[in-house]
């Protein structure tokens, strides 16, 4: 039963983080339908910068400071770094076509993981763990304060977003985007600077992501980000595309999938059955668990 | 009259006449060369390999040009088409490898068709991004099969991430080029002909091709089964350039690099394949004094190209500065023929 | 019951009088179509004779471009039956029902933009050129012999619209009325018993579109087929259709030949609006 319940927790605590990355390729998505390739490698470049502040900064610092800034500094680069790649790669690409978009952001993420490669070498980096107190109790089970947190700052994460993009003006300014550019226009909404917000907000989940990520696996590589990235965007699709709940499910079931795999001792096969519940899953719901079918007009 | 219209005129006789004669003339040269030893060993082998790339070029061209998908999975059916290959190669006896390769080609291809109907099917049903991102997990789940297939079957199959070694190098130039040759002969005479136009018309509107009775699943599932049928005779002929397979080459990763020689080329032009194939395999290795750069450098093209291709900003820059060299060019033509006048 | 004939619902529609004695090319019984919880089309009864021009006609969004996605099973019909030529077309597909004499042009033009004009008529031609893959992809004499039937009647159907000189220019770069009659062209060629024509006036100059009435006519005395067309211009309908049905909500509320059209109140007030009293 303990067992049961640590696998669900462990199941729980990876879920998050592919929901917080999902949530960022689903925003991205919804408002200019790009697959964003270089989403997953924002969260290297995030990993290498909470990694950059834990070991440079750890010996003049106390340890709880260096934390608190290696989080806001993290954060704070994912997020310039995606508004700015959207700015300088895919601004000017607004009325090309689909796959110029998407080669262009392929071109980004090979950039910015040879970039890395050169910079920090080719092997990984060990990121010491930012919530490194411990566990606590709870019956007889022990949970890891990492796990717990985690779990609580995507929870958060998510409500936030939620509210925001419900309630507030620019929230409702980013879904008239993804509805109707055309429209959104008319109406007196700047696409250009709605559509920056949409990757900034998205970049800002990935460094919160990428902070979480490191206190689950303690590494920064390279090339970390590719199938992370790749898995978060099954996730997003499979909850369907476009909608924020959909990625969290989708992100929630991939944790809960992987866990499980590997805990039958079939590690080796979880990605191939990550994929293959996605593939089973849009054949039987073409637009994910929660999309919306769009009917096309003749 | 432009070339290619003075091109155009000729008869098609003429035209296949000519090719024919260039493509044997290049062939014969650059043997010759390579046997000579003028084309050094280093050279020829990046010359196979852009055969190589011109023929998964081609056939991932026959998917997002002609029938307007966008598979990112090729990678993929070039994996199947290798395996398939390498490992009726390892078992036949050394001495007869050479003789039986255009068999196992044929075979790789076949196997990668097979999977490609098995996929299609299901995987075309669904429209736009989310048959792109089915054909990309496709890709990933073969790779891992072929990576740990060995533990359930009990026995040394693929040999996983340990590697496929000791295969036959029997992949010549003249062999990878005269697949080239015939891949592109047989995707032609497929595009002009009854299901060739069947083909593209899915592909510029599915409801008015449904609309003219054709059966449009039919001929996506024929497209798409085409495209990895070439992928597998591609991935067959890599296999016995290497030598030795690792599953970790056939990511998604590769599949991309595919699909970016495409887009380079231009969808649906067999031309542009052929170029960008050519570029594309050259470049990076013309890059590698600068070793670690290069990468970079290659990943900082994609980028420049496209927003030059393609952004608006650099289209109305480019539209400019054409009017203007026209601009000067007719002034001095005005001007020269005002200096006759006088 | 799939090709057994029906016994026709008594229609209240007017089939000419020439294509009395034969059954009607088309015929919808009670067909309906709901979109979620929305009753799009409903209760569509129609009979169109065998060379008729009928015209379907009714204010925007009264279901008329639906009813044509019914009738070529782009959409399945909620309620209802279809048969053409005598065969029952339920759960066919769109290119079954294609292949058994149904063609059709669309709203919003959807030409074949990137081939070439006599490519897309080739296109139409699908089904009546015979050459099998193998045929064409290594060339065998059987391809020769069908290209050649296929480029002839290509050029002869393009003739209809004295479109031969444009028969290797690109579908797209096309101009719009142009692109509007290879619409009908590529349609014709699958060699129809009935044609839609969805607003195939529309954008069309006066000049153009009293030729375009002509040819209308030139073609249904020509190859024996009904047409039947929604139209917003009245000229063109009341001047070459023989029978109308007016649609308004997505339910047929007049049926006629063009006179009783004009003078039945309810179709004024479904254009006009109710008069104050």
């Amino acid at each position: 039963m303990t067992t049961v319940i640590g696998q669900l927790i462990n199941a729980l605590q990876l879920g998050s983080i592919y929901a917080l990355v999902a949530l960022g390729y689903s925003m991205v998505y919804g408002i200019i339908s790009l697959l964003n390739f270089a989403h997953g490698d924002i969260i290297m470049v995030g990993a290498y910068a909470a990694w950059f502040i834990m070991t440079s900064l750890n010996s003049f610092l106390p340890f709880g400071a260096v934390a608190a800034i290696a989080v806001v500094f993290s954060i704070l680069i994912c997020t310039l770094l995606g508004a700015g790649i959207e700015k300088v790669a895919y601004a000017p690409l607004r009325s090309a076509p689909r796959l110029s978009l998407l080669i262009t952001a392929i071109g980004v993420s090979y950039f910015l993981e040879n970039m890395a490669q050169m910079i920090f070498g080719a092997g990984a980096k060990s990121v010491p763990n930012i919530i490194s107190i411990g566990s606590f109790h709870v019956g007889k089970m022990t949970v890891s304060w990492t796990s717990a947190i985690t779990l609580i700052v995507s929870v958060i994460s998510m409500a936030v977003l939620t509210v925001f993009v419900k309630k507030t003006k620019m929230g409702k300014a980013m879904r008239a985007v993804s509805e109707d550019v055309g429209t959104a226009q008319l109406m007196g909404i700047n696409p250009n600077k709605t559509i920056s917000l949409t990757f900034a907000i998205g970049s800002a989940l990935a460094g919160i992501g990428s902070i979480l990520y490191c206190c689950a696996y303690a590494q920064a590589s390279p090339t970390m980000g590719s199938m992370l990235g790749l898995k978060a965007f099954v996730a997003a699709v499979l909850g369907g595309i476009g909608s924020i709940p959909g990625a969290v499910l989708g992100g929630f079931a991939i944790g809960l999938a992987e866990t499980l795999v590997s805990s039958v001792g079939l590690s080796v096969w979880k990605d191939a059955i990550v994929f293959a519940i996605l593939i089973i899953v849009l054949i039987f719901k073409p637009a994910g668990i929660l999309g919306k079918k769009k009917i096309e007009k003749v | 009259m432009s070339i290619k219209q003075k091109i155009n005129r000729l008869p098609v006789f003429v035209r296949a006449l000519i090719i024919s004669v260039v493509f044997a003339v290049f062939l014969v040269v650059v043997q010759i060369l390579i046997s000579g030893g003028t084309i050094s060993g280093y050279i020829s082998k990046i010359i196979i390999l852009v055969g190589i790339n011109m023929i998964l070029t081609l056939s991932l061209n026959i998917a997002t040009g002609y029938l307007g998908q966008l598979p990112l999975g090729h990678a993929g059916f070039m994996a199947v088409g290798a395996y398939t290959s390498a490992i009726i190669l390892r078992a036949v006896p050394a001495d007869s490898a050479a003789a039986l390769f255009p068999v196992t080609l044929i075979a790789g291809g076949i196997m990668a068709a097979i999977f490609g109907l098995i996929i299609g099917i299901p995987a075309l049903r669904l429209k736009g991004d989310y048959l792109d991102i089915i054909t990309l997990v496709l890709g990933e789940i073969f790779r891992v099969i072929i990576t740990n297939i060995d533990s359930v079957l009990g026995f040394d199959f693929t040999y996983g991430a340990r590697s496929l070694k000791n295969i036959p190098k029997v992949t010549t130039f003249i062999g990878t080029f005269l697949c080239v040759a015939i891949t592109c002969l047989l995707i032609y005479t497929l595009i002009h002909s009854r299901q060739g136009r069947a083909i593209l018309a899915v592909r510029d509107n599915e409801i008015a091709a449904e609309s003219c009775g054709i059966n449009i699943t039919l001929y996506k599932t024929l497209g798409f089964t085409i495209s990895a049928f070439f992928a597998g005779i591609a991935g067959a002929l890599y296999a016995s350039y290497l030598g030795i397979l690792n599953p970790a080459s056939f990511g998604f990763m590769k599949s991309i690099e595919i699909l970016v020689m495409v887009v380079f080329g231009g969808m649906g032009s067999m031309i542009g394949s052929l170029i960008s194939a050519t570029v594309l395999t050259v470049l990076p290795e013309a890059l590698r004094e600068f070793e670690s750069f290069r990468m970079l450098v290659y990943s900082l093209l994609l980028i420049v190209i496209m927003i030059f291709n393609h952004s608006d900003k650099m289209k109305r820059f480019k539209t400019v500065a054409i009017d203007k060299i026209k601009a000067v060019f007719s002034k001095k033509a005005v001007k020269g023929a005002e200096n006759e006048q006088h | 019951m799939n090709n057994t004939k029906m016994v026709p619902v008594p229609s209240r529609s007017i089939i000419p009088e020439r294509d009395s004695d034969k059954a009607p090319i088309l015929e919808a019984f009670n067909l309906g179509i709901d979109f979620g919880g929305l009753t799009a089309v409903d209760n569509f009864t129609i009979a169109v004779g065998r060379t008729e021009i009928c015209g379907l006609i009714g204010p925007n969004g009264a279901g008329k471009t639906t009813v044509f996605n019914l009738l070529t099973n782009v959409y399945q019909p909620t309620r209802g039956l279809i048969m053409l030529d005598g065969k029952n077309t339920t759960g066919k597909s769109t290119y079954q029902v294609s292949r058994m004499g149904i063609a059709r042009t669309f709203q919003n033009i959807r030409l074949f933009s990137k081939m070439s004009v006599l490519d897309n008529v080739k296109v139409g031609l699908y089904n009546s050129t015979k050459c099998s893959f193998i045929s064409s992809v290594l060339r065998l004499p059987q391809y020769f012999k069908s290209e050649k039937q296929a480029n002839e009647k290509a050029l002869e159907l393009l003739s209809v619209f004295d479109m031969e000189s444009h028969a290797y220019d690109e579908a797209g770069s096309l101009p719009y009325g142009a692109q509007r009659r290879l619409e009908i062209v590529r349609a014709l060629a699958t060699n129809p018993g009935i044609m839609l024509l969805d607003e195939p006036a529309a954008g069309m100059n006066p000049s153009e579109t009293w030729e375009l009435m002509e040819n209308i006519r030139k073609i249904r005395d020509k190859f024996q087929i009904a047409i039947m067309l929604i139209e917003h211009d009245m000229n063109l309908v009341m001047g070459i259709c023989e029978g109308i049905a007016v649609l308004d909500h997505g339910k047929i509320i007049a049926k006629g030949d063009p006179e009783q059209i004009k003078s039945n109140p309810a179709v004024i007030e479904a254009y006009l609006g109710k008069k104050e009293a």
